[in-house]
């Protein structure tokens, strides 16, 4: 290592893996639900590239997480968004694809993906009903 | 990219108690659920509660668990990695509360923690250098070597009011400049990690848990003096701390930051270790580098001081391991920063090794000015099984007792000098109302007496003889001269010793002589150990209307000291009696005391 910048080069490229062992509570949590029907219908490949998409984009204000069953298994795979001091958005029958989707729009860009929120889906299983 | 942390601490503390078991458990099972791409296992150093070891903590979430068990580590992957769900009966019990589980910063033991010096130890792994350089390891270096002159850094080190953490406290910065005003071709930056006083570890901690902070502190340090080559002098009974030193040097070198021109500037510096063969005295700077040198470590006398002539007689820096760590979040964040915490003339944070009568011990750091109340009542827990707080020995054997009296006083280097004790490094014993302060003197006699090393007459007969003294007060034969005795030499050993060790070996003496005087009067006055550990000065004694005259005590005696008639009171002999103590635990009347 011969300058500065190649330090700070690997700071930055560690800091996303070690901001992980941060315990700030001022940062957006998304939460994986990952019980039996949540890991069944697919949520452990979302978790990792919730994960990985988070720590790529430098997130560091975002936390990826897990938690058991939310209750809501036909709708698993389920992903929560919680922002500070904000209502929590709730995603439902998530792919890796949508949940990028997530990733970018609703995480970086700060628009929520109203068409695969809980009230959405719910609404237009109805409308079919 | 891992999506969690698994951060199993692997100090000496937690190594003990099976850490290492729990790693290779970690992998395999995370191997079984397929998990090992998107969970990391990190091994860390010391997380500082100790006695609840060995202790894991999973990110994100910051979960603690304490006490973990090779059999508990499936339960934790299948659960918590894979589902998600807390393992809550492993849970640190701190951190559970009616809502759930409170994060690990607001359980009482870190709430009122500032890390500063530890502030990498349990959150990052210590065989990583990049981990390191992720929270900002090696910035400091950088910093000082492209934008600061030499005088810069030991002007900035100066305005922090930085003093040394191994015991004086001494001011860092004017040690810093006096090695810079000493002009030679050859100059030398050590690091003192011979931490001997019995009961403190910070040291080993940091050189376990981070051991690259002390690297890039030597390396700034080198700069600012105008040193190429560095020793850190450490003992050889930390075989942890020297395997990670190891490593840590050989990565440095390879990322160019020890080495030839760092940083692309003109600037060059090397680390090298020396292991010490474990002698106290060597932990004194004089002895230390003697012992570098490869002779018998002796201390020599002072002027000239190592600033000026030290090791292999060039001009010589010696700070200590938590000094040094405090060296480089200084030179990122400034004096003022620092300057913020803490008292008038103690500034910063510093370690506590809490031991002795208390729930958790570990390590603590806290801001100076911290009271002791806070340290032991909050942080450390309290004092198992009810018992009262009587006295919080410091500085190990250099240092003193503190009485409850001083229970809320200010912890600084100041306030200690003043109530008769001393920071030293930062050791702190607690002892409840069972402990026997002249007992305790004895304790850190003893330990005098092994470890001086004979150089000088005051310290190496001296502190024998005090020890004569204190054998004859707790065997029951000490006189009420002898505690008059034991002041005068003890200010003849202060006076003539040829180092710290001899200088301060006399303390533990003189301040339980004067906060616990009482108690040295009880044994030489009225023969008895009001704390009831001195066994010479203990009788057991049967209580008559208790006594059924079973004879279940009379039977036991080894020593056939009981004697009396069945459905009669029991008589003990005290000439006989050897204070074994099989009677009192025998009787089912409650009906045998020790007074």
């Amino acid at each position: 290592m011969k300058s500065l910048d190649e330090l700070r080069e690997i700071r930055e490229r560690m800091q996303s893996q070690v901001s992980l062992r941060s315990e700030d509570h001022t940062q957006t949590r998304v939460v994986v639900g990952m019980a039996t029907c949540g890991i069944a219908s697919g949520a452990r490949p979302i978790l990792a590239a919730l994960a990985e998409a988070v720590q790529e984009k430098k997130l560091d204000n975002v936390t990826v997480t897990q938690t058991g069953c939310i209750g809501l298994c036909q709708y698993e795979p389920v992903v929560e968004v919680i922002e500070p001091n904000k209502e929590k958005v709730t995603y439902v029958n998530m792919t890796v694809e949508k949940a990028l989707e997530v990733v970018d729009l609703h995480l970086i860009k700060k628009e929520p993906v109203i068409k695969y929120t809980i009230g959405a889906v719910t609404d237009s299983a109805a409308r079919r009903k | 990219m891992y999506r969690s942390h698994v951060l199993v601490c692997g100090g000496t503390g937690c190594t003990s108690s099976g850490s290492n078991k729990l790693l290779s458990t970690f992998k395999n099972e995370l191997v079984n659920h397929g998990l090992e791409e998107e969970v990391a296992i990190v091994e860390t150093g010391c997380h500082g509660l100790c006695a609840l070891g060995p202790i894991v903590i999973i990110y994100p979430g910051a979960t603690f668990y304490a006490m973990v068990k090779e059999e508990d580590v499936a339960e934790i992957v299948s659960e918590h990695l894979l589902k998600g769900r807390i393992v809550s009966r492993l849970v640190y019990t701190e951190a559970i509360s009616e809502d759930g589980i409170k994060p690990l910063s607001e359980t009482n033991f870190y709430k009122k923690q500032h890390r500063i010096a530890l502030r990498n130890c349990g959150i990052i792994d210590p065989s990583c250098i990049d981990e390191y350089i992720g929270t900002g390891g090696y910035e400091a270096l950088g910093k000082a070597l492209t934008e600061y002159t030499p005088d810069d850094v030991i002007q900035i080190i100066t305005d922090s009011k930085l003093r040394g953490r191994g015991g004086g406290g001494f001011p860092t910065g004017i040690k810093w400049k006096l090695a810079k005003e000493s002009k030679s071709d050859q100059k030398y930056v050590c690091c003192n990690a011979d931490e001997g006083d019995p009961g403190a570890f910070m040291d080993r901690s940091i050189l376990e848990g981070d051991p690259h902070v002390v690297l890039e502190a030597m390396a700034i340090a080198g700069y600012a003096i105008g040193a190429n080559q560095g020793y850190i002098y450490v003992r050889a009974e930390y075989p942890i701390a020297i395997e990670r030193l190891e490593y840590a040097i050989k990565q440095a070198r390879e990322y160019g930051l020890l080495g030839n021109n760092i940083f692309n500037t003109d600037f060059s510096f090397d680390i090298e270790l020396r292991l010490g063969a474990g002698a106290f005295v060597c932990g004194e700077e004089t002895a230390l580098m003697t012992s570098i040198e490869g002779n018998r470590g002796e201390p020599r006398p002072r002027p000239p001081y190592p600033a000026v002539k030290g090791l292999f007689d060039e001009p010589t820096l010696l700070n200590n391991v938590e000094t040094y760590a405090n060296i480089p979040p200084i030179i990122v964040n400034g004096a003022d920063w620092f300057k913020s915490m803490g008292t008038e003339n103690s500034k910063g944070t510093k370690v506590f090794a809490l031991g002795g009568n208390i729930n958790n011990t570990g390590l603590v750091e806290v801001p100076m000015g911290t009271t002791l109340r806070e340290i032991v009542e909050e942080i450390g827990g309290g004092i198992p099984n009810g018992r009262k707080f009587k006295a919080a020995q410091t500085g190990g054997p250099s240092g003193g007792c503190i009485s409850a009296e001083n229970y809320d006083v200010p912890i600084d280097y100041d306030n200690l000098l003043e109530i008769g004790s001393m920071m030293g490094s930062g050791g702190l014993i607690v002892m409840d109302e069972t402990s026997c302060m002249v007992d305790i003197a004895k304790f850190f006699l003893e330990f005098t007496v092994d470890e001086s090393c004979g150089k000088c007459t005051p310290c190496r007969i001296g502190t024998k003889r005090l020890l004569e003294i204190l054998n004859k007060i707790t065997s029951g034969n000490g006189t009420p001269e002898d505690l008059d005795k034991l002041e005068e030499l003890s200010y003849h050993i202060k006076e003539n010793s040829l180092c710290a060790l001899g200088q301060s070996a006399p303390n533990p003496v003189l301040s339980t002589l004067s906060n616990f005087r009482s108690e040295y009067e009880a044994h030489v006055l009225d023969r008895i150990c009001p704390a009831g550990v001195c066994k010479a000065l203990m009788h057991y004694v049967i209580d008559a209307d208790k006594c059924k005259g079973c004879t279940l005590c009379a039977r036991v005696c080894p020593v056939n000291a009981i004697s009396g008639k069945v459905k009669e009171t029991h008589v003990i002999d005290q000439d006989k009696c050897i204070k074994c103590g099989a009677c009192m635990e025998k009787c089912r009347f409650d009906a045998i005391h020790f007074n």
